[in-house]
């Protein structure tokens, strides 16, 4: 039948150029065997003009009025025969108002991006402009979508089970000392898999990777005066682009295989990709920022507006996208389905995601229908979906984000509360509670694993800057140390920033390895930052957002520096895996639900079975029943029992009687003077008495029952 | 997959790839000298996949090719599957390093065996 079929053939020419209408969807561009589809959405322009350029030529070959007969509804579609894709680029010219009072911002001269490009050029390789004198700078690109995936499948890791790990793509191989051969790209993140292996995450999470100009900016740091970049990339251009500068190979344009390359290699090796996405708003920034696509295009659609047309800025960065107009609704789960399908994407954080539960006007829904197709799109089924649950128009949504059954969220407040707690702050005993228990006072019904546990991530302190530091210190930001957090619940250990001080060292590193501790036997999922295995610091900056040198750039040296605390992260994860008792999708029930004879989780004292909630009370200790274990599936697990002891004093802690066939043995205990601070797991030593443990200050210890 | 090759047809622009075909026993050797870009990929496409049918075995000297693009590794990996799809029908031999590292990033060089010397790839053909 192929044969017989007409619509390969041209019904128009125009300048040489033979043409016919197109398909109105997908939108972008699709590849036939003829030509190239382009179908681009515009509610309120009056004509369009598809523009054409062969790569690095500044002028166009050719620009190509869409017929009117080739506009359905608010659609303009077309197919162009014969084009080389490979080596041209598009954009559009729109005709309509320039009436910003209305909500229209046309200007026909400007040459706009298309919303749906799966490639944009013009910042090739990281921090050059391609073509400095082009007026369109990022153009639209098309790429072949039949990558070979061979037999890669999703790992599927059951969400509970997860050990998230939070990274910049540049800034994980930038340092000379990652010895990777290109250096702060995607390929380079495939060298240090065996890395991931060994530190035993089983899930990365990427700083935006959708292109963005890291280049947006002009200011300066005014300590060393190098120009000041967006380095964390929170700016999209297109939300179907991967940044080419993160690829060795953005130059040649295959950025988009080489991306792919590396979800496919991390899949073999079992470890899962989510993506941090911003949707919120785009680069385009206010009134006076540039002009890239949305704006030109459509800027009444895309844009959440006042009556009188200026920008509502829910997102703190100038605009905010119209996430629930029907249109730009449909654009996210478009671009989230393709991030899906084409790069096999296992799940995304959603940056100030409650912007995506706000109506047209900015109003906080009650039932926002993005949120909703998300939670039950077909193509996202086994995508992980999590939001930080907050946006900068005061809308604080931890604990109670329209979740559907299937979002996560950012835990802020098990970060505060866990950060307040290990440094002494008293009146947290019961908010800790919560906290190790996956927050079932605030997941209540959708279970521990929506919960993504976090003390640290790219936004504020590093771990080791959390004890290095009492105050934030971001004057090289050139914002004269206003922006960032101010509530960092940090303390320096007596001394602010780098110091020979031995015991200040010593106690620093304790109380990283009590926070590396906590989060890993915390119910929820856990997240650590880049780095923080590590001891990685920011020398006291808590918004480094700007940055693109050692401030950022892991030094790969501190594995040795810091050896000890890599070992005891290591450690740690890898107790976490083999303990299912410490994972469950589920809360507890403070029940013998399998007739131990204990219940699945208790908390404790100085004494054993009296936990103490005073307000000035610093100590806690909590078991997890192994035999519960069952409950989930699992083989019998051993006990485990944690004390902290968070007081500036010793303690000696009670233990709990085990069943007459077990016995305590010590895996962490980060007292000073302890002999071991851990052991690897499965191979921890029998205690002496097992009645009782003491406890250092400001130390914890973790035990197992077998 | 004739239909296929007809995306990567292209507006006729000069270009310096010319191939060169010779039999060796059962392995068709074909040298290409030039860049591997998209026109070059259109030029030779009919060529080659005409002068290596089905379950024959190749060998290409990419020794003279000091840069391929997205369409030239795509159709190498076209005329792989032409060959049968399994990894051995054909081999690469002389890649440079540049060429080999971009077929590494961007996962195409899992689909082929290499060789340094024809010597070296005949005796992996035969």
């Amino acid at each position: 039948m192929r044969n017989t079929r007409i619509d390969n053939q041209p019904t128009h020419v125009y300048e040489g150029y033979r043409l016919r209408i197109g398909q109105p969807l997908p939108f972008g561009t699709t590849v036939t065997p003829h030509g190239v589809n382009f179908s681009i959405f515009s509610r309120f322009a009056k004509a369009c003009t598809l523009v054409l350029y062969y790569k690095n030529e500044k002028s166009p070959f050719v620009e190509i009025p869409f017929p009117q007969e080739f506009q359905i509804g608010h659609v303009f579609t077309m197919v162009v025969f014969d084009l080389d894709y490979e080596r041209i680029e598009y954009g559009f010219r729109m005709d309509g108002i320039n009436a910003p009072h209305m909500g229209h911002r046309f200007h026909i001269e400007n040459v706009l991006s298309d919303p749906y490009a799966k490639s944009i050029g013009g910042r090739d390789r990281w921090g050059e402009v391609t073509n400095p004198e082009f007026d369109y700078q990022h153009r639209a690109q098309i790429v072949p979508e039949d990558y070979d995936w061979g037999d890669d499948r999703p790992p599927h890791i059951p969400m509970e089970d997860l050990v998230i790990y939070e990274m910049h793509v540049r800034g994980f191989t930038k340092h000379p000392s990652s010895n990777t051969k290109h250096g702060g790209t995607y390929t380079a993140i495939r060298e240090k898999i065996p890395y991931f292996k060994e530190l035993g995450i089983n899930c990365i999470e990427l700083l935006p990777i959708f292109e963005f100009d890291e280049l947006e900016y002009v200011r300066r740091n005014p300590i060393t005066k190098e120009r000041l970049v967006n380095y964390w990339g929170y700016s999209t251009i297109g939300f179907f682009a991967p940044k080419a500068g993160y690829a060795a190979t953005g130059i040649f344009g295959m950025h988009c295989d080489e991306f792919k390359t590396l979800v496919r290699e991390l899949h073999r090796n079992g470890i899962e990709v989510i993506l941090d996405v911003v949707y919120n708003h785009t680069a385009e920034g206010n009134e006076k920022g540039p002009v890239v696509s949305f704006r030109g295009i459509d800027n009444k659609t895309y844009y959440m507006l006042d009556p009188d047309g200026r920008y509502l800025n829910f997102s703190g960065t100038g605009n905010t996208m119209n996430c629930n107009n029907p249109v730009v609704r449909n654009m996210v789960v478009d671009s989230l389905r393709y991030w899906a399908a084409e790069y096999h994407i296992d799940g995304f954080r959603f940056d100030l995601a409650s912007i995506l539960g706000r109506d047209q006007l900015g109003r906080p829904l009650a039932n926002p229908p993005l949120l909703e197709m998300l939670a039950y799109d077909p193509i996202l089924a086994n995508c992980k979906l999590i939001a930080e649950a907050w946006d900068a128009g005061g809308m604080y949504q931890v604990g109670s984000f329209p979740a559907y059954g299937r979002w996560a969220e950012w835990n802020g407040k098990y970060r505060d509360n866990v950060r307040q707690f290990l440094k002494g702050d008293k009146g947290l005993a019961w908010d800790i509670s919560e906290r190790m228990q996956g927050s079932p006072d605030l997941y209540s019904g959708r279970g521990a694993s929506a919960s993504v546990n976090f003390i640290t991530a790219h936004d504020g302190f590093t771990l080791y800057d959390l004890y290095a530091y009492n105050d934030k210190h971001n004057e090289e930001n050139g914002e004269e140390n206003r922006d960032g957090a101010n509530d960092n619940y940090s303390w320096n250990c007596g001394i602010e920033g780098e110091t020979d001080d031995e015991a200040v060292n010593e106690l620093r590193r304790r109380l990283v390895k009590n926070a590396i501790a906590t989060l890993m036997m915390s119910r929820g999922v856990p997240m650590l930052l880049m780095g923080d295995e590590m001891g990685r610091t920011q020398r006291g900056n808590n918004n480094t957002y700007c940055h693109d040198n050692e401030l950022n750039w892991l030094d790969w040296s501190l594995l040795k520096k810091n050896e000890d605390i890599f070992t005891f992260c290591k450690y740690c994860i890898q107790f976490r895996h083999q303990h299912p008792v410490l994972r469950s999708a589920n809360h507890f029930t403070h029940h013998d639900v399998v007739g131990s004879g204990y219940p699945d989780i208790s908390f404790h004292g100085t004494r054993a079975w009296q936990p103490d909630w005073a307000e000035y009370v610093l100590t806690l200790a909590f078991m997890l029943d192994g035999a519960h274990a069952t409950v989930n599936g699992h083989p019998p697990d051993d006990t485990i029992y944690m004390a902290f002891n968070m007081h500036w004093e010793s303690h000696i802690f009670q233990l709990p009687q085990l069943p007459a066939n077990k016995n305590w043995h010590v895996f962490i205990n980060t007292s000073p003077g302890a002999q071991n601070i851990i052991h690897p797991p499965g191979l921890e030593l029998p205690i002496t008495p097992q009645e009782q443990i003491w406890v250092g200050e400001r130390s914890i210890v973790v035990l197992v029952g077998k | 997959m004739i239909d296929m090759m007809s995306f990567i047809r292209t507006v006729a622009l000069l270009n310096n790839m010319d191939i060169n075909i010779e039999k060796n026993g059962n392995v068709t050797i074909i040298e290409l000298n030039g860049d591997l870009n998209a026109n070059a990929t259109a030029k030779i496409q009919d060529q080659v996949l005409s002068a290596t049918p089905p379950n024959s075995k190749v060998l290409l000297d990419m020794t003279n090719v000091k840069y391929m693009s997205s369409a030239g590794l795509r159709f190498l990996l076209l005329l792989s599957r032409q060959l049968g799809g399994q990894v051995g029908n054909i081999v690469l031999m002389g890649l440079r390093e540049e060429v080999a590292d971009v077929m590494s990033i961007t996962g195409f060089l899992d689909f082929f065996v290499t060789a340094e010397t024809r010597t070296e790839a005949l005796k992996t053909l035969t």
